[in-house]
């Protein structure tokens, strides 16, 4: 029970993620204002805005839900925790995960979404409620590809449905990025990452110049702190499922370390470049991307899996 | 048709840089109706232009907005020398001109920067607004002022551009240009933009009519209007340019029209500093004695459209009455037409993109009963009140 504990509070749960994808926020945040011409944040900065966010008062709204609006964030940290968890477990191989973990994982990694949109609701502002809406409807857009890139993999890696095993496969085969299937696997479900993380070109959920920050619009002291240690956590989890999918795992033993960061980072880097080379798109044609173009790229992936390039 | 929700943009909110209120009235994502509210703006420019001399109006009418801060003075400078009919020197014409063409420029590259920022592409944003840092630099060795310039007064210029002067423009203008260009082919071509903007708050040549809109607005929607043709001012009628217009009039044609003007100013400003640079004696000020009574109307192709100043003189030191009509009045009423239908993510570009001045548009203001939509007070209602309350302190303060 104490080593439970200890993986979700410490290593690789709350702390661990939190730190770490604190600092991949960072990084998103420096190259962004490189790209920008900017001077960017210190290197700090995640932590002085978490910890300025808690000193702060937390208004609650006066047309909402006190009860639901304050606890949505408990959740959506609870919920990012336990993502992290199941698959940063796996991911460094510290332990090998337990037989259809993966399904586990789809729906853990739903749980901080779903949460926005109760506590978005739950503000009772209208701002908020067209933000849930749409994220929603990005919810979804982009599960059906993402379950289909999974299925993909998982065809490519002799029907096991075990994080773990996954990457045992790709250490043994190479890595699943370097065949036909995994290229386009990977690009579908770079997208979805970036939707579910909310960042440009599907942020239409907090879009700043239409909603003024949709969903988020009423969150303030903990709550938006909380909601943004959240974005950290995920900022972590979801770029280290990807390299569990498709750069063969992370390994923490020796100069396989930076190895490690370098896979992380390089997935940190295209989802940065990619919000900084695009406009926020409608909700229309988000899911109609997701629908068409990310679902056609995704059979594609699991047609080639099934042949076997 | 369900129920319908009220989406607030404003009075503050991250699309305006300026407190107004936009109420969209909502059925799910659909803009269904669309009220405009103003009165948070309000300063009473007009008034104050009344009591200060004509010399001195010049630097009120600067500040009524701060981007397109020349234009107004150029208006009024129109205005207040058709009265006497001064003609001012041809120098003092061609530095007016540039002074425009510059803050065309700059005005055109911040909207650009701003439309990027509300379609949440930063990068534009940022972009944008680092290439129009040489403008200003420009702006500052001109004028000593990166904004509000104080150029203007009556007969012609204050400050003059030496050949040395007009010699480094011109390099810091090449390096404007590279930049500008670059921004052009970045925002033309990336696919996104285009399926995100193409289509979007079209607004037809009979709209453009109907509304009345000006400038950028209408020339996007292939309505070929630009007072610098239609009514020469200033050295417009002596430089080589032509007038930029779009059909399609979506937002898309909107800002192809303002980054090709950007061009067409760059032209217009080079042809400017050629002729200072070879013409380099001159008088730029015309000896001005005093204002006959009379009344002057002068207009200007500000950034936005035409801007329009009418000055009345009893031939005393300041104007009696001073009237000012600011482009993105006719504009901003155009989105009765733009954004209704669409979704909440095309109302809020499409009201941007006609570039509204909220505090260029602020002339008079009543208050209304927000329930029942009874007018309780008018200006000279709020100013009545006004006067009251400042009797009762008064007899106040000699109480004590």
């Amino acid at each position: 029970m104490t080593k439970e504990i200890f993986y979700f509070l410490v290593f690789p749960g709350l702390l661990f993620a939190g730190v770490l994808g604190g600092f991949l926020s960072w990084f998103d945040r420096k190259i962004t204002a490189r790209v920008q011409f900017r001077q960017g944040p210190p290197l700090f900065q995640p932590l002085y805005d978490f910890v300025k966010l808690l000193a702060k008062e937390t208004i609650l709204p006066k047309y909402g839900s006190p009860l639901t609006f304050l606890l949505s964030p408990v959740f959506a940290l609870a919920g990012a925790t336990l993502a992290a968890v199941f698959i940063l477990l796996p991911v460094l191989g510290i332990e090998s995960g337990f037989s259809g973990d993966l399904l586990v994982i789809i729906y853990v990694l739903n749980i901080p979404s779903v949460t926005y949109i109760i506590g978005g609701l739950a503000s009772g502002n209208p701002l908020a409620a067209v933000g849930s809406s749409r994220e929603i409807k990005l919810i979804l857009s982009y599960e059906l590809p993402f379950l289909l890139v999974l299925t993909s993999i998982i065809i490519k890696s002799g029907m096991t449905i075990n994080l773990r095993e996954i990457i045992d496969v790709q250490i043994a085969q190479g890595a699943n990025i370097g065949s036909l299937s995994g290229i386009f696997g990977f690009i579908t479900i770079l997208m979805c990452v970036q939707a579910k993380l909310g960042l440009v070109p599907f942020d239409m959920a907090e879009a700043e110049g239409e909603i003024c920050d949709g969903i988020m619009i009423e969150s303030s002291g903990s709550v938006l702190a909380i909601y943004k240690l959240v974005k950290y956590i995920m900022f972590l989890t979801l770029p280290a499922l990807i390299c569990g999918l498709f750069f063969s795992g992370l390994e923490l033993s020796g100069i396989n370390i930076l190895w490690s960061i370098l896979k992380v980072l390089l997935v940190v880097l295209l989802i940065t470049l990619i919000r900084n080379t695009n406009p926020r798109v409608r909700i229309k044609q988000a899911m109609r991307f997701f629908w068409v173009w990310m679902n056609l790229f995704a059979v594609i992936s699991i047609i080639l899996s099934i042949i076997g390039v | 048709m369900g129920k319908k929700t009220i989406i607030p943009i404003g009075p503050y909110h991250p699309l305006l840089e300026e407190p107004e209120f936009f109420k969209l009235y909502c059925d799910g994502e659909t803009v269904v109706d669309m009220v405009w509210e103003t009165g948070y703006n309000h300063r009473g420019i007009e008034k104050i232009c009344e009591s200060k001399t004509f010399e001195q109006v010049f630097y009120v009418v600067e500040r009524i907005c701060g981007i397109c801060s020349t234009s107004h003075p150029f208006a009024y400078a129109n205005a207040v020398e058709s009265i006497p009919g001064i003609e001012i020197p041809l120098r003092a014409k061609y530095i007016r001109t540039l002074i425009g063409e510059l803050e065309r420029i700059h005005s055109h590259l911040l909207w650009v920067g701003l439309a990027g920022h509300f379609l949440g592409y930063n990068t534009v944003f940022m972009w944008a607004w680092k290439y129009r840092e040489p403008v200003l630099d420009m702006f500052e060795m001109i004028t000593g002022n990166r904004n509000s310039y104080a150029m203007f007064t009556i007969g012609g210029v204050r400050r003059d551009i030496d050949s040395e002067r007009a010699g480094k423009l011109f390099k810091v203008l090449d390096e404007a240009e590279k930049k500008i260009n670059l921004l052009i082919g970045a925002v033309m071509d990336d696919p996104v933009i285009h399926a995100r903007l193409k289509g979007v708050g079209t607004l037809t040549a009979k709209d453009i009519h109907d509304f009345g809109a000006v400038g950028p607005t209408a020339r996007a929607s292939g309505v070929d209007i630009d007072v610098r043709r239609d009514d020469p001012y200033a050295a417009y009628d002596l430089v080589n340019w032509k007038v930029i217009t779009a059909q399609a009039g979506d937002v898309f044609a909107k800002a192809e029209v303002r980054l090709l003007e950007m061009l067409e100013s760059i032209k217009i400003i080079r042809q400017c500093l050629d002729f200072l640079q070879k013409n380099p004696e001159g008088e730029i000020k015309a000896k001005v004695r005093e204002i006959p009574a009379g009344i002057g109307i002068g207009h200007a192709e500000a950034p936005r459209g035409e801007v329009f100043h009418f000055v009345k003189s009893d031939g005393g030191n300041s104007p009696i009455r001073h009237k000012i009509r600011a482009p993105s009045y006719t504009c901003i009423p155009t989105f009765r037409r733009s954004c209704i239908g669409g979704t909440i993510s095309d109302a809020a570009i499409a009201t941007a993109a006609v570039d509204p001045c909220y505090c260029c548009t602020e002339r008079m203001s009543q208050a209304y009963d927000f329930r029942t939509g009874k007018k309780l007070y008018n200006a000279a209602d709020l100013i009545r009140l006004s006067q009251q309350k400042t009797e009762e302190i008064k007899k106040q303060l000699h109480k004590r």
